[in-house]
């Protein structure tokens, strides 16, 4: 009995879950002006609305150009801070990591707030260079995390042993650890993209309309006016969420075949 | 320093100049700003040097009169002038006007000012103005932080509460975190039996059901608070609805209540509480439950006294999560609540973006990280593991 009542309960949650994000796709190939249900007949005009505006197009462009942009610098960032992390027991260690994380643990309103003010000083408010920077500075300590528990698995002997072939220390580095702990580096990169990619706090105060993000000129649609476009937006940031999540979902299924292949080859070994 | 500690310092270096130069160091240069206190000083620099030597009892003497006319001419068209009227305004309201009618008189002053100015604008006439000038030649302060608490400084000194019809900090901070702790405990309550189901579930519906957490996980919070701004409109889904089934006669009126916030809240942080809670109890597994079981232990007393302490880092690490996350929490309660379900982070935007009140912006923060720390401090007293298990 117990348990029935609570299957019911497990799958309602996953239904409230889940079900908002369904309703948004009929509606967004709604012929009709209001957004309710029954949709009264179904047409494609609200995403040809979406791609024929420059505003929406401009700000897709953006959201693309920031997101790579903090990929590629947290990734190189954060895959040689974790490394060095892991290195050695250098002094100030702790310091270091807890410095590092704080971007995590300060809300992101105060971080908002203050990146604006300090970087209005420098000229680098209102660009989209500063978004970067702060995009960069927020999703980098997800990496580090990906990239040290990848490297946990590594066995250090593997780099020793290159080393002492003669290999210099950057080409053993690129050469047998970076295959290795591969799955944790892409796994962080995947993550950094989709932190920038949704990230619309820092973007509410360090952009101004020139270099709206496309969750950006969402909030400003709300905002203004509830345009059917918007559904359109939304409808193709969850498929953009959804192939990043099969991309990330695919890496972290063989980053774990990896770990078990190694495993089982150590085992065997013995 | 050994040669491999040298490399990791030189491989940490480049991250950690980047996390100083463009995150500590804007959020201590915006922090310094809830105690800074430099716009008097900077436009009536004469004035605040004689008031210097005023013992602030009485009226101060005709050269303070005549310094303020000459501030008041030099620096009318920078910058500094409007700062300083809207920093004065702040402690006392109709100041600003006052400063801006005196500097618009200016041409038909004359020497004594003592007698022309309070004869033109009678405000200069009474100490209070001249007091409030003098108090914020200090170059430190501590008025925002003390508005902040809903108190206030008077012109001649003293600490005060602030009039009722303008006291909304205190309110405010703790309406941030009544949201926020009903949004943790409804999570808590809506996570823990779906996470407990889906471990008793085959690999293949596992996967099923993780996925159904995982897609709202990877969905901006943005999309699926919009989803939730459409699905509470008067004409919305929702609505649509309820008039269909004939369960209303009208329409009801969700969409900028605390309700919505509710909805929107613990749907936007729900995985953020499921998906730690599935980790913990997944590695639990149920021996420990059959343990308990065949020692002839009824079932609430297998769940109180054996699976829920073996649980309890899982709901700690979620909690903690949740609740950290929602005291933030700024987009989605600006676009699905009213004016009364506004948290801490809407006033921060607000004296950043509309009201240019740096000083208010810094010392909200100041206030809002103080009371995340403290929670932190608290969480890791409560869990010993906690950092472990949130790692995990």
């Amino acid at each position: 009995m117990t348990r029935v009542f609570v299957a019911i309960f497990a799958w309602a949650v996953l239904f409230f879950l889940v079900a908002p994000l369904a309703v948004i796709f009929p509606l967004s190939f709604s012929s009709g002006e209001i957004l309710t249900l029954p949709v009264p007949g179904y047409s494609l005009q609200w995403y040809e609305d979406f791609f024929l505006s420059e505003r929406w197009l401009d700000a897709t462009k953006n959201s693309f150009v920031v997101g790579f942009a903090t990929m590629v610098f947290a990734t190189l960032l954060g895959t040689t801070a974790a490394y060095g992390i892991n290195l050695s027991n250098f002094r100030g260690k702790t310091v270091v990591l807890a410095t590092l994380s704080l971007p995590m643990v300060v809300p992101l309103i105060v971080t908002a707030a203050s990146m604006y003010l300090a970087f209005s000083v420098v000229g680098l408010a209102n660009s989209l260079w500063g978004l970067i920077v702060a995009h960069t500075i927020v999703a980098t300590p997800y990496v580090v995390i990906t990239v040290l528990a990848s490297l946990k698995t590594f066995d250090a002997n593997l780099m020793r042993g290159a080393l002492s072939l003669g290999a210099p220390p950057v080409t053993a580095f690129r050469e047998v650890v970076l295959p290795l702990i591969m799955p944790g580096v892409a796994a962080g990169a995947i993550f950094a993209f989709a932190t920038s990619f949704d990230e619309l706090v820092i973007a509410i105060f360090i952009t101004s309309p020139g270099e709206f993000t496309l969750p950006r000129q969402m909030f400003a649609g709300l905002r203004e006016f509830l345009s059917p476009t918007i559904t359109a937006a939304a409808v193709i940031m969850i498929v953009l969420s959804f192939i990043l999540l099969f991309i990330s979902e695919a890496i972290r299924r063989r980053g774990e075949r990896l770990v078990a292949a190694r495993a089982d080859k150590t085992g065997s070994d013995q | 320093m050994s040669k491999k500690s040298r490399i990791s310092w030189l491989l940490v270096a480049p991250l950690l100049a980047l996390v100083l130069l463009g995150f500590i160091l804007p959020i201590g240069y915006t922090l310094v700003k809830a105690v800074e206190n430099p716009e008097v000083t900077a436009a009536l620099p004469r004035t605040v040097t004689v008031l210097d030597r005023w013992d602030g009892e009485g009226m101060p003497p005709e050269e303070a009169f005549a310094a303020l006319v000459t501030d008041i001419e030099e620096g009318q068209r920078g910058r500094e002038f409007g700062s300083m009227t809207r920093r004065l305004n702040f402690e006392l309201n109709g100041a600003r006007s006052t400063l801006m009618q005196t500097r618009r008189s200016l041409d038909e002053l004359s020497a004594p000012y003592s007698e022309s100015l309070p004869a033109a604008i009678p405000e200069w006439g009474e100490p209070q103005l001249w007091q409030l000038i003098r108090t914020n030649s200090n170059p430190v302060t501590a008025s925002f932080l003390l508005r902040a608490l809903d108190l206030q400084i008077t012109p001649d000194g003293r600490i005060e509460a602030v009039p009722e019809e303008r006291a909304i900090f205190i309110d405010l901070f703790q309406r941030t975190f009544w949201i926020s702790i009903l949004v943790t405990l409804i999570c808590i309550l809506l996570a823990y039996p779906t996470a407990y189901y889906i471990t008793t579930l085959s690999n293949r519906a596992a996967s099923i059901a993780i996925l159904l957490v995982l897609v709202p996980f990877w969905t901006s919070i943005l999309v699926r608070t919009t989803a939730w701004f459409i699905l509470l409109q008067r004409e919305g889904p929702i609505n649509a609805g309820l008039l269909g089934l004939n369960i209303v006669d009208e329409p009801l009126q969700m969409i900028f209540t605390r309700f919505a916030v509710y909805v929107a809240m613990v749907h936007v942080l729900l995985p953020f509480q499921i998906l730690p809670l599935y980790s913990v109890m997944k590695r639990q597994g149920t021996d420990m439950l059959r343990a308990a079981a065949s020692l002839g232990a009824p079932p609430w007393r297998q769940f109180l006294l054996v699976y829920l302490p073996l649980t309890m880092p899982g709901v700690a690490a979620g909690a903690v999560i949740v609740f950290m996350l929602s005291v933030g929490f700024y987009v989605t309660p600006a676009l699905v609540g009213g004016l009364q379900d506004q948290m801490v982070s809407y006033y921060i935007a607000f004296f950043t973006n509309q009201s240019i009140n740096f000083g208010m912006v810094a010392a909200l923060s100041l206030l809002l990280l103080f009371f995340t720390g403290l929670l932190i401090v608290i969480a890791r007293k409560l869990v010993p593991n906690l950092d472990t298990t949130i790692k995990a």
